[in-house]
């Protein structure tokens, strides 16, 4: 996982609301048993026409666009399925982050845990940003994540980010080895959990 | 600790590992259990094998195959699809590897992976369940915290039995009074989609209460947490009573004393009555109509006697913008009848509704009809179980004699990973929990509803009303 410090790229707007995860990878490119080949997948029915042929219509076919490294999405983005395919599926094809107002909830974690900033604005930010990235000559941002700022043409955005995730994403820490180092405290907490809990503690297999 | 506390932050205080922040919001939380599936599991493994790391408890998680299944009469191991095969392949090899009893295609208590852990008394009140799909909120009819994560919770669960969580917000959803004759728990929870929106409750975790959940029975619970992630919700729960405990009794395997003191424990798990919630929503249940959806997102539903909207009356640019797309998607015009919307396709199926009382509720529709001709009606149980427990009733002759297709278990056309599709532009009443663009099909047109109102439709060969037809 590629750690993110300061990103500058092209942003494209795609203000639709509740772009759903069927929609951002459908399901035809989730028959695999890896993470590859999935930049073709994303969004691919916006993006490409009934023949396979990049649809000049989208904004991401378009001059000025087709590097974008930033999405400008509409609210509650990545909602329905917990696929994360999704998110492989724009990382690979190069996306660094998305801005937008809200994300639904395991989509959120699925892009925190393999580098893809999910900036969160206020609605009035994000329309303002729709309007300004729509415009070809002045669509670059600069994301500073260590500082919290994104800047754009017109000037400078602060945003929060919890604490927490911003470390991962700055340090691309291995979740499942940071919480190893717990294992003891693991250990001693589930052997009360399950005194306290005599009926779970069987961990029984189904004989059903 | 707070004084009060709800039923949510109950749960999750009792399984917190530690904190990683002073205001307790970022947690290790520890998981009771898992369900796994053929497609959002492989890489999981792979990353295990790739640090070399084993299972923390193999025994806390179950695997099944569900999604890339096909759903024909006569039931082999070979699947039509080299990706699904390569998938169902590599999910043996993954639990038997790793020591994870496995549900196949062949397995008797084969089915929907949140079927089939309900049903087979896996999930228990105060349990916290994580598991790679969205529905597992399913669990919270039980009194249990169930959310679903991607992939790489997946890996982090299956090595450390914890993920790391940040402890949501608390909405308390109370529905009043009664419902009405002919209404189902899945217009309730469509209702609440549509009051609050698809993301009205990101961020939440919702309590339902109040007489029309009380009433409820356990398995309509089920359907209403199942979709509350449909509304962003990350956990819905209900407040265990005895229909959960009579639900359960035959499933634990539980030694009489065991089962007395979890019983005596289950019950403190409810909300305490001055505890605070962040937000609550009222519906009043006399109110709620059979639902039905006419676009491309949960919350663009409306009672069957209304006209499809029209996106001129909206003043929001991005919000009209949005309803013409979907419009246009669904080949609808604004002010046309929902109920003059004909269907070509009829499907009961999925983990929201394809349990027992589903299928009943449909039979009841469908005794003595026949389906309008033209429309293909499907009906895929929700577990093998289900489907026998069906059969012992007789509800597969209801439904054969009235012209469904009576199938094998599994999610089938609900997000059409097997070769249950629907073909561009075909039209489907849908008892599902999704109708994206796509979703049961490349160009598919879906209308989500209540199992009831999926087999009126289908005799109808229109979205219809289903409390016009006498049962």
């Amino acid at each position: 996982m590629e750690s993110f410090s300061i990103v500058s790229g092209t942003a494209a707007p795609l203000p639709a609301a509740n772009l759903d995860t069927d929609v951002i990878m459908p399901k035809r490119y989730l028959k695999g048993v890896d993470r590859e080949g999935l930049a073709i997948g994303v969004l691919h029915e916006l993006r490409f026409d009934a023949d396979g042929r990049p649809d000049p219509a989208f904004i991401l076919n378009q001059p000025g666009w087709t590097d974008a490294a930033f999405l400008v999405v509409g609210p509650n983005f990545g909602c329905g399925s917990s696929r994360e395919h999704a998110v492989w599926g724009l990382r690979q094809l190069g996306i660094r982050a998305l801005i937008g107002t809200t994300y639904a909830g395991i989509f959120y974690d699925n892009c925190a845990r393999n580098g893809l900033l999910a900036v969160t604005l206020s609605p009035e930010e994000i329309a303002s940003l729709l309007v300004l990235v729509s415009d070809a000559a002045r669509n670059r941002l600069t994301i500073d994540l260590p500082a919290q700022t994104l800047t754009t043409a017109d000037g400078e955005i602060h945003f929060n980010i919890d604490a927490n995730l911003k470390l991962r994403l700055i340090e691309d820490l291995d979740g499942v080895g940071a919480t190893l180092k717990d294992a003891d405290r693991i250990r001693a907490f589930e052997a009360a959990y399950h005194a306290e809990r005599p009926w779970l503690a069987s961990g029984r297999r189904s004989s059903y | 600790m707070r004084q009060s506390r709800t039923l949510y932050d109950k749960l999750v205080d009792d399984h917190r590992v530690r904190s990683f922040d002073a205001a307790d919001s970022a947690l290790l939380l520890y998981v009771d259990r898992t369900v796994l599936n053929e497609y959002t599991s492989p890489q999981a493994f792979t990353g295990l094998r790739e640090a070399g790391r084993s299972v923390w408890r193999p025994e806390a998680a179950l695997g099944v195959v569900d999604h890339v299944n096909p759903t024909a009469a006569r039931r082999v191991r070979a699947m039509p699809d080299p990706g699904g095969q390569k998938q169902t392949d590599y999910f043996h090899e993954n639990c038997r590897d790793f020591g994870i009893e496995l549900y196949d295609i062949l397995h008797p208590l084969q089915g929907i992976e949140h079927v089939v852990m309900t049903e087979t008394g896996r999930v228990l009140p105060g349990m916290v369940i994580a598991a790679g799909d969205s529905h597992t909120t399913t669990y919270g009819a039980l009194g249990a915290l169930g959310f679903g994560i991607g992939t790489s919770d997946i890996e982090h669960y299956l090595a450390t039995q914890t993920v790391t969580y940040s402890r949501l917000q608390t909405l308390r959803v109370e529905v009043t009074g009664a419902l009405g004759p002919g209404v189902a728990p899945k217009d309730v929870v469509m209702a609440l989609i549509r009051e609050i929106g698809a993301a009205g409750a990101t961020g939440f975790a919702i309590e339902f209460c109040g007489a029309v959940i009380e009433a409820m029975s356990v398995e309509g619970r089920m359907t209403i947490c199942n979709m509350a992630v449909e509304c962003g919700a990350r956990g819905a729960l209900v407040a265990p009573d005895d229909k959960v405990f009579a639900y359960l009794k035959d499933k634990t395997g539980l030694t009489a004393e065991a089962w007395r003191d979890a019983v005596a424990v289950w019950r403190t798990l409810r909300s305490d009555p001055d505890a605070l919630f962040d937000r609550t929503v009222i519906l009043d249940g006399a109110r709620i109509e059979p639902m039905v959806t006419w676009g491309t997102s949960p919350d663009q539903a409306l009672p069957i006697g209304a006209v499809v909207p029209d996106p001129e009356a909206e003043p929001d640019d991005a919000v009209r913008r949005d309803l013409k797309r979907a419009l246009d998607y669904m080949g609808l015009t604004a002010g046309m009848p929902l109920e003059a919307v004909a269907i070509d396709r009829a499907f009961i199926g999925s983990c929201t509704n394809a349990r027992i009382e589903d299928l009943r509720e449909a039979a009841d529709v469908l005794r003595g009809r026949r389906i309008a001709e033209g429309v293909r009606g499907m009906v895929v149980p929700g577990s093998s179980a289900v489907k026998r427990q069906a059969e012992s009733e007789g509800l597969d002759k209801i439904f054969s004699e009235a012209g469904f297709e009576w199938r094998q278990s599994g999610c089938s056309m609900c997000l059409a990973m097997n070769d249950d599709v629907l073909a561009p532009g075909e039209r489907c009443a849908s008892s599902t929990n999704r109708n994206f663009e796509g979703r049961q099909g490349l160009g598919g047109r879906t209308h989500l509803m209540s199992p009831a109102m999926v087999a009126a439709a289908a005799i109808a060969g229109r979205l219809t009303d289903s409390r016009r037809l006498d049962r």
